[in-house]
């Protein structure tokens, strides 16, 4: 239900009273509100959904899982189902 | 001015268009609304066998042309071999300047690519305005400058025109129409309906630039990024590939290239669509391998959009004998519009009319025709 | 691009469907709660890479989709007024009302905008003093924080000119509305991962201990749910039944904690109608009291009686609640298209019906037990 896309924050100040951001999805930057995010930083990622930060996302915590999933054996065997 | 009312209940399935009373934005939207439209309107009320071809432009002979006519009965013989190709487009965008060009470029690279997609070289466009009262005059100054170097750069000539001018707040500044003819060779028929199983299907180079260039310049969605409208003639390029393919010199034999369509609004899913749907026939491709640019990319992303719905305005789609495949791409590769070009897929029999493709984990899915306008979405 | 690449790698998914395939015994029914979760494994062609005896039910998490008619009524009245700027998120425009949808509104004059943050609804309020400018304010928790903040905007900057119209609708009580049905089949659910961005996962806690039942919170992307999937047929396997973070780089116990005070502080919870499945208790958000100056329907009282007819042959509110797929609606492509939508779930991008027939699932090549 809630479209949120990863972007990098490059730049933080703000506006009407609001913590507002620059972020860049990857060559696309947009301006985010980031006042539910008080402690983001330039160079963290954070999670925008309609033009809000809602998370920092946790580097650490990523290449962990991402490591623990690379750890499953790959079976030789073609499963059904896959082109 | 005709009479007769227009009587929807005359023709083929009005279902389609009767859920609409009024012309809506996704009439337009180059979707399965607008091929509604077409078919149960236009084509029924027009009728003819040039219409009936679907080609972006009409492959018309000068048989045709010359028939009930008394002079021209004498030349009748010599020629009759010879197709004209003849086309129309109009241009109706906003906003008028965008990243990478404006309507005028559009207006012309438009009718050249849509004659090109035919064979045809593209020689004289006719160009009609409809100009807003209150428009700046440096506005249209920018717009015809742009017009002229776009016709040079195409090689074609504005020919003939018309210009009118509407009430301020009937009309979004300009609105242009063009139409172009142009000769089609001997013997070449490059047709929407001319794909087998076995060829190859070929993209010319990166898709969805033009309508992010536009979107990222549309109020309400403005976002930073280097991208710009792609738009290009094209003619250029089908010449070359038609050389690299021999195709001008084939007397016998299957021609290589059997269909080339312009990827205009509905993106690369509305031509593939298209063509599956002409040939009776049907396309499989990978995802991973239609070039895409990374900002693009970036931008479908963020607005929940499918680059493959995305609107572009110089490229094109090839499809193309599979033996000669490598060939036709080496030659797009050394052109100036088709660097990025590559082989994305293949016509098969299975699924006739529908387009599949393999998903970037591997898996399968059918990529259908967007339903009307391009959304943005939240969820 | 980072953090989504990495999520659609082809080898990592062929690892985790090999595992899923290692570990399933039995059949399992689970449901993704997330529409976006179900646009993503179709899209994808995951739903028929899994193995065969796992069955995905597709959730009522579509906010779209579950707008009740009568709200999508009222939107269409106060857009239809001359006087108004409707503004809303692109998703709403083609729900078919009643009689028509928002864009025909548009077409036949009515100012209807498309926007992509509800602040953008602010400033066009602020821009034009001399019209209502409305923000149709839908949703899960997740928009919630973000509508919330308009309305606080509108607010602060002293906007006379500005209302929302509210349709706000919460996962927990879907939830216990599902798992209390009684011919529920859900054994195992994957949860929202940006809804619980935002709230966190300390509220399915209670819910996984009452129906004994796993709960894991899920991504989007491919990999993320292979990775739910296969946390949530583990726990089955082994009879377990608690609440599992499978989106940990996004999602936190306690969810993001100013953005909850927000959503608090602007609104209360309510008992709210969703389209296709009925009234739920304690569902939904509405505006605090404090807040009334801002309400739409408060403000145009004249919407508040509005006659809904919902299309008798749609069985949106059977595919909502997992209990019918779509192509077993005697309507499904024939009267019901993406063109001609019926209800919702034809129209919402991730809504499951318009998921199914925009990529082929009703199609015998592309059924589950025709796979090569």
């Amino acid at each position: 239900m809630c479209l949120g896309i990863p972007a990098k924050i490059v730049e933080l100040y703000e506006t009407n009273g609001m913590k507002m951001a620059k972020v860049d999805f990857g060559g696309v930057i947009k301006e985010a509100c980031m006042e539910y995010l008080p402690d983001a930083k330039v160079g963290e990622y954070t999670i925008i959904h309609v033009g809000f930060g809602l998370s920092i996302l946790d580097e650490q915590e990523a290449m962990e899982t991402l490591d623990l999933l690379k750890q499953i054996d790959a079976l030789g065997d073609e499963l059904p189902g896959l082109t | 001015m005709n009479d007769n009312k227009v009587n929807l209940l005359g023709w083929t399935c009005p279902r389609p268009l009767l859920n609409y009373p009024t012309i809506v934005m996704g009439h337009g939207a180059g979707g399965q609304m607008m091929a509604d439209l077409i078919e149960h309107l236009f084509a029924p009320a027009f009728d003819n066998q040039w219409l009936g071809q679907m080609g972006d432009s009409a492959a018309i002979s000068l048989l045709s042309l010359l028939e009930g006519s008394q002079s021209g009965k004498s030349i009748l013989n010599q020629q009759s071999a010879i197709n004209i190709a003849f086309t129309t487009d109009s241009f109706v965008v906003n906003p008028l300047f965008f990243p990478g060009g404006n309507i005028g470029e559009l207006a012309v690279n438009g009718t050249v690519n849509d004659l090109a997609m035919r064979g045809a070289r593209p020689k004289f466009l006719s160009a009609g305005f409809i100009l807003e009262e209150g428009l700046p005059m440096e506005i249209l100054g920018a717009i015809v400058t742009a017009m002229a170097q776009a016709c040079k750069k195409a090689g074609v000539s504005i020919a003939t025109g018309d210009t009118k001018v509407v009430q301020k707040g009937h009309g979004d500044g300009v609105y242009i129409n063009t139409s172009g003819i142009g000769i089609i060779p001997a013997g070449l028929d490059i047709g929407p309906g001319n794909a087998r199983p076995g060829d190859a299907v070929i993209v010319s180079g990166t898709v969805g630039d033009h309508g992010i260039a536009v979107m990222s310049v549309r109020e309400g969605l403005t976002f930073q990024t280097g991208i710009q409208s792609d738009t290009a003639p094209l003619s250029g390029l089908v010449d070359a590939m038609m050389r690299a393919s021999a195709v001008l010199e084939t007397s016998e034999g299957p021609q290589p290239i059997h269909c080339l369509r312009d990827a205009t609004r509905g993106g690369l899913s509305a031509v593939l669509n298209e063509l599956a749907g002409a040939s009776k026939v049907g396309i499989e491709f990978d995802e991973r391998k239609v070039p895409l640019r990374p900002e693009v990319n970036a931008a479908c992303e963020m607005l929940g959009l499918d680059p493959f719905y995305v609107a572009n305005e110089g490229k094109l789609v090839a499809i193309v004998r599979n033996e000669l495949a490598e060939q036709v791409l080496a030659a797009m590769h050394a052109h100036e519009y088709g660097k990025d070009a590559a082989i994305i897929g293949k016509v098969v029999s299975e699924h006739p009319g529908m387009v599949t493709a393999k998903t970037s984990i591997g898996g399968m899915r059918v990529v259908d025709v967007p339903a009307g306008e391009l959304l943005p979405r939240i969820c | 691009m980072k953090y989504i690449d990495e999520y659609r790698d082809a080898d990592l998914t062929h690892r985790l469907l090999a595992q899923i395939q290692k570990t399933v015994t039995r059949p399992w029914n689970l449901m993704e709660v997330c529409g976006g979760q179900t646009h993503s494994i179709i899209r994808s062609g995951l739903d028929r890479m899994l193995p065969a005896q796992i069955n995905l039910i597709h959730g009522p998490g579509c906010p779209v989709c579950v707008t009740p008619l009568e709200l999508v009524d009222k939107a269409i009245a106060l857009a239809a007024l001359p006087e108004v700027i409707f503004t809303s998120y692109g998703d709403m425009l083609r729900v078919p009302g009643s009689s028509r949808d928002l864009f025909a509104v548009k077409a036949t004059g009515g100012d209807v905008r498309i926007v992509y943050s509800p602040l953008d609804a602010v400033q066009i309020a602020k821009a034009n003093p001399n019209k209502t400018v409305i923000f149709f304010a839908i949703g899960f928790e997740t928009t919630a924080p973000a509508n919330a903040m308009a309305i606080l905007q509108a607010r602060a900057q002293g906007l006379k000119n500005f209302a929302v119209l509210v349709s706000h609708v919460t996962v927990p009580a879907a939830i216990t509305a599902l798992m209390d049905s009684p011919d529920v089949q859900v054994d195992g659910f994957l949860a929202a991962g940006h809804v619980c961005t935002v709230m966190g996962y300390w509220e399915y806690e209670p819910l996984a201990e009452k129906y004994h039942i796993p709960i894991v919170i899920t991504g989007f992307e491919p990999v993320d749910i292979l990775h739910g999937v296969l946390d949530c047929v583990q726990e089955l396997e082994t009879g377990q039944f608690e609440v599992r973070n499978a989106y940990a780089r996004s999602v936190t116990h306690d969810g993001n904690q100013p953005a909850q005070a927000v959503i608090r502080n602007v609104f209360e919870m309510t008992d709210r109608a969703w389209r296709g499945i009925g009234v739920i208790p304690m569902s939904g958000y509405r505006l605090r009291d404090e807040f009334t100056a801002f309400d739409a329907e408060q403000r145009f009282p004249q919407i508040q009686s509005i006659e809904t007819h919902e299309s008798p042959l749609c069985i949106s509110g059977l595919v909502l609640q997992g209990r019918k797929k779509p192509d077993e609606c005697p309507a499904f492509g024939k009267q019901c298209t993406p063109r001609t939508p019926l209800g919702a779930t034809m129209v919402s991008s991730e809504g499951a019906c318009a998921a199914y027939f925009r990529y082929g699932r009703y199609l015998p090549e592309m059924k589950k037990d025709e796979r090569q």
